[in-house]
């Protein structure tokens, strides 16, 4: 596999030692890392696996809405989620740039999602079965991604750190206009605000779950923390989530499926029942109810895209040899 | 001309660490090595930089500004893109 990355691995293990050594003085004194920078090749990995499969997620995430763009009740609605799917697309091409800045191809990171060996979040093999799962999905959804992309704004990988100001800046849209969904249907009818309530009631434990497994499990976390990929775990971002959410969900009128959920007066956090962790790892483990959905779609929209890459390629190659011929006559 | 024309190279300067770098102008020099020494000298004697890129001009593929209706244009009555397009009450706070 041929590589685009600024880079040329270096393979002088002598020179590695004093070479980690700065690399993470840099790293601790909050320097960001680019592309041609000596870097650990496990850094380099660890990135180009969590930015890969960020890309990933942003990408298959425009399945379950874009579910419900022809279906969406007005004009105002449909542009608005139009738009915000339009942008999961430019995220995930923000992403799979910064991770070709590390040496992977475009290709290989493509083709590892669609042999099903890449991850991706969890949350998108859940179905959109009603018009209020696009509500739940922008204020919920986007709303844990927001808490997970603000801290990876100040990444030590610069690329990473860059895209991710760019994204943090659209997200915002993303979760207005689904509570504004949610606000309109808590006002609406009792059948609408029945659609809320279920709408919540199905999706508020997977997001729960989009920030990863309990810090007493998560095997990654250690050293990401230590060459600043992550800078809060995912208890941490789980609970700050809960804490901005809660009162959000009040103000719908609407009541979270967990009957354990009080806020600490002595604290003032908000602590919740018991997470179900066998159903994440069936999701991750592709037993969602849409995995087999979703890589068939990306599969087929891949494959329905053939004819426009192999004529993108013909039609440069014909272009450069017109330049060519030119250039001789002059 | 005795001499072939010597090439134009656009600048490129990172001013501070982590912050992407930023186009700032252009120097003469007859190869990239000497670009590069030409760009410190006439863009970073103040401290500027901590980073140097130089592009060949020649290498960059520019927009006509003449089309700039066609390509910009759309996004203006896009308004939906932006945030305050949603009305979030205030007892909401933040979002
Ligand atoms: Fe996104
Ligand atoms: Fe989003």
């Amino acid at each position: 596999m041929y590589s685009q990355g600024l880079n040329q691995a270096e393979t002088d293990d002598t020179a590695d030692a004093t070479r980690a050594a700065r690399f993470q003085a840099r790293i601790d004194a909050e320097d960001k890392i680019e592309p041609n920078d000596w870097m650990p090749e496990a850094y380099r990995r660890t990135l180009i696996r969590q930015i890969s499969q960020h890309a990933h997620s942003e990408i298959v995430g425009m399945l379950p809405e874009g579910n419900w763009i022809t279906r969406a009740p007005s004009l105002r609605r449909k542009a608005a989620l139009l738009a915000k799917v339009q942008d999961e697309g430019g995220h995930g091409l923000y992403l799979y740039a910064a991770a070709e800045t590390l040496g992977a191809t475009r290709e290989e990171l493509v083709d590892q999602l669609l042999a099903g060996r890449a991850k991706y979040s969890s949350i998108f093999n859940y179905p959109t079965l009603t018009w209020a799962d696009i509500g739940a999905i922008g204020w919920l959804v986007d709303g844990a991604a927001i808490m997970n992309q603000i801290p990876l704004c100040r990444c030590s990988f610069g690329p990473y750190a860059r895209a991710m100001i760019r994204v943090c800046k659209e997200e915002s849209f993303h979760q207005r206009q689904g509570y504004e969904i949610m606000l309109t249907l808590c006002r609406g009818t009792p059948e609408q605000k029945a659609m809320a309530q279920d709408a919540l009631d199905r999706w508020w434990w997977p997001c729960l779950m989009m920030f990863g497994p309990p810090d007493t499990e998560s095997q990654h976390s250690d050293t990401s923390m230590k060459w600043k990929i992550k800078r809060f775990t995912n208890d941490g971002l789980r609970q700050k989530f809960i804490d901005a959410t809660v009162p959000q969900g009040h103000f719908l009128g609407l009541t979270f499926p967990d009957p354990e959920l009080r806020r600490d007066e002595a604290t003032g956090h908000w602590s919740h029942g018991p997470i179900d962790w066998e159903e994440f790892k069936r999701v991750v483990a592709g037993g969602g109810f849409c995995a087999a959905d979703r890589l068939a779609a990306r599969r087929k929209a891949h494959e329905e895209g053939e004819w426009v890459r192999e004529a993108a390629a013909a039609h440069a190659a014909k272009r450069a040899a017109k330049l060519a011929a030119s250039k001789e006559a002059a | 001309m005795s001499t072939p024309a010597t090439p134009i190279w656009e600048v490129f300067i990172r001013s501070r660490s982590g912050l992407a770098h930023r186009h700032v102008g252009s120097v003469h020099a007859a190869d990239a090595t000497l670009a590069l020494q030409a760009a410190r000298d006439v863009y970073t004697r103040r401290g500027e930089g901590l980073s140097i890129w130089v592009v060949p001009s020649n290498a960059i593929i520019a927009s006509d500004p003449a089309d700039k209706e066609m390509m910009f244009e759309p996004t203006a009555s896009k308004i939906y893109r932006h945030p305050t397009f949603y009305d979030i009450p205030d007892d909401v706070g933040h979002m």
